[in-house]
């Protein structure tokens, strides 16, 4: 046996027997599964059970957008990182203020606020991917602090603490205009997530989303099959950011208006726990967790005015402790005891 | 020295802590195709040895060559490029996923695939042929399934090895391949290096020194961070300075 060359052991077999069941499962993993169509078909039927609640549906949308880019870099990339919302913000604040300027075609402006946000999430990630643990956490929470103390001094450029004024938005493709119920708001922030929704499939299922995955995991090794783990981070990096970029854009576009708390800490910390609560890396984390944030906060707020964040911390206390992985981790062990 | 690269080597290769010189003056030569051991008391410098080799540390002086060439100023991943893999002495693998798959992602990324957007992983079949493969010449094939984490330690020991053969090296550092495994289940491993290809290079840094006369052909011993003796098993083991350091006062143990 150790005659054979190294070469001859990974070079394909003959194609004569059939597929080991491990490759088969591998093969197969990427393919497109019966119960992803799920949160869209919910998605369309709410466009029709709830016409009051269009804009409430387009804003969860922007939100499930923004957790799901931010759960490509921290569930899949394992970047501890509080400070999302710098590209949010500046996406929201590059599109508003260009809108703002003149330039009002909507599809161009997101594209616009992708751009600058990848840019920041480029230029900081170069800084914050060198660093790693509490040091890199805090260096993206600084990032976004930053940014937001700067929006806040440029009251010229950003409306400051009143919040950028006189954004203007021109209809979609020319014809569906914004309207007062949120019809176009609606569709419009469903097509874009589904569209990133998409990008982030396709990437987490890539052989660069395999590298992520092996880089949160144990990134020693990594480096010692000759990975190269910085760049690897930081493409993902950038990308995560643009899409974050993207969501802040169709805030700004939807509500025509963009105020300091779109780079606000609470928007960093929020989406995280959003997270955690639908479940980390696992690509449909952001479509529970969002919704059930968003209904909790509301009861809790209801229920209890002043101390209603306590109890989202007791919840979220109760997920770290009992629920390892989220409501999905919850649902993948369900599954797996029934199958058995 | 013969005409021959080796296929690792170091020259006059220095490194100091502060005040602390951990690695005196090594001069090392591995051949191609070599059963070579590194061995040494505690704090003799092997693992320091094997961070320079690697490039995990930067030497304060002299030259790593790989297959004759220079690689003393390349990154880690550079030099895995050229053919330089290693184990870990704890299991450093990917736990949350499958066996399989932690040898497909060396063997992707060996295969320059690794930094693609768009295919899906799952649709480069030769490389999911290939890993399994391996598996299967590593006696690995029935847990190719299952998750890392899950395995015993003693296999998951085994998928360091194999997750290392994945880059299809021409000089592999095998780092206490045994280490964590009871006596009696490191026998598999001794068969799995045993039947290792015959012109990939092997350096095997161990303590256990049944493990290390069976195996090795060469061995070299590091004492205070120099050589203190190389020679093969038979002269090692008769030489009174080698007892002296592993038995003697001055000796860990």
């Amino acid at each position: 046996m150790s005659d054979t060359p190294l070469a001859a052991v990974v070079a394909p077999p003959p194609h004569d027997r059939p597929l080991p069941e491990a490759v088969r499962l591998l093969a197969r993993r990427h393919r497109p599964r019966s119960y992803e169509a799920i949160p869209w078909l919910v998605a369309i039927a709410g466009y029709f059970a709830f016409p009051d609640y269009l804009q409430l549906g387009a804003q969860v949308f922007i939100a499930i957008l923004f957790a799901l880019a931010t759960d490509l870099i921290l569930g899949y990339g394992g970047v501890i990182t509080l400070g999302q919302a710098a590209f949010f913000g500046s996406g929201a604040y590059v599109c508003g203020i260009v809108s703002a300027h003149g330039w009002t075609e909507p599809l161009t402006l997101v594209v616009i606020g992708a751009a600058a946000a990848a840019l920041v999430g480029l230029v900081s990630g170069f800084v914050v991917l060198r660093t790693s643990g509490l040091t890199q956490l805090m260096l993206t929470l600084i990032v976004a602090v930053m940014l937001g103390e700067a929006a806040n001094k440029a009251t010229s450029v950003t409306g400051g603490a009143n919040g950028l004024q006189g954004m203007v938005i021109s209809p979609i493709l020319g014809i569906f205009d914004f309207d007062l119920y949120g019809q176009t708001a609606y569709i419009y922030c469903l097509v874009l997530l589904f569209l990133g929704w998409l990008a982030v499939r396709i990437i987490v299922y890539s052989p660069f989303g395999r590298t992520l995955t092996g880089i949160r995991e144990s990134e020693a090794r990594m480096h010692a099959i000759g990975s190269p783990v910085f760049r690897r981070r930081l493409t993902a990096y950038v990308i995560s950011a643009a899409l974050c970029g993207v969501a802040g854009a169709l805030l700004a576009e939807t509500t025509s208006l963009v105020a300091l708390d779109a780079l606000s800490f609470e928007r960093s910390g929020a989406v995280v726990i959003m997270l955690i609560i639908g479940g980390l890396g696992r690509l449909y984390g952001a479509f529970l967790g969002v919704p059930i944030y968003m209904i909790l906060q509301d009861r809790f707020a209801q229920a209890d005015p002043t101390y209603w964040y306590f109890w989202i911390g007791i919840f979220l206390l109760a997920i770290v402790l009992f629920a390892r992985g989220g409501i999905l981790g919850l649902i993948e062990r369900a599954a797996r005891l029934v199958r058995k | 020295m013969s005409d021959i690269a080796a296929a690792l080597e170091t020259r006059g290769l220095e490194r100091s802590f502060g005040a602390l010189r951990v690695t005196r003056h090594v001069d090392f030569r591995l051949e191609p195709g070599a059963r070579h051991a590194l061995i040494g008391p505690n704090g003799a410098g092997k693992t320091t040895f094997i961070n320079l080799v690697t490039g995990a540390l930067t030497p304060s002086a002299g030259t790593i060559l790989l297959g004759g060439a220079d690689v003393t100023a390349l990154a880690q991943e550079q030099r895995v490029k050229r053919g330089l893999g290693r184990t870990f002495q704890i299991n450093t693998l990917f736990r949350g996923l499958s066996v399989l798959e932690n040898v497909c992602l060396s063997i992707g990324e060996h295969r320059g695939l690794a930094g693609g957007l768009f295919r899906p992983a799952g649709s480069h079949r030769d490389v999911l042929l290939a890993a399994y493969a391996l598996l299967e010449r590593l006696r690995l094939a029935d847990d190719a399934s299952r998750l890392v984490r899950e395995l015993p330690y003693g296999r998951q020991r085994l998928v360091e090895i194999a997750v290392a053969l994945g880059l299809e090296p021409t000089v592999l550092l095998l780092d206490e391949p045994a280490a964590g495994v009871p006596s009696a289940e490191s026998g598999i491993i001794v068969d799995v290096i045993e039947s290792l290809p015959a012109d990939l290079a092997l350096l095997i840094i161990e303590h256990d020194m049944d493990l290390v006369f069976r195996l090795a052909r060469r061995i070299t011993v590091l004492d205070q961070g120099a050589i203190l003796v190389e020679g093969t098993p038979q002269e090692i083991a008769a030489d009174s300075r080698v007892r002296e350091v592993y038995l003697g006062e001055r000796g860990g143990r």
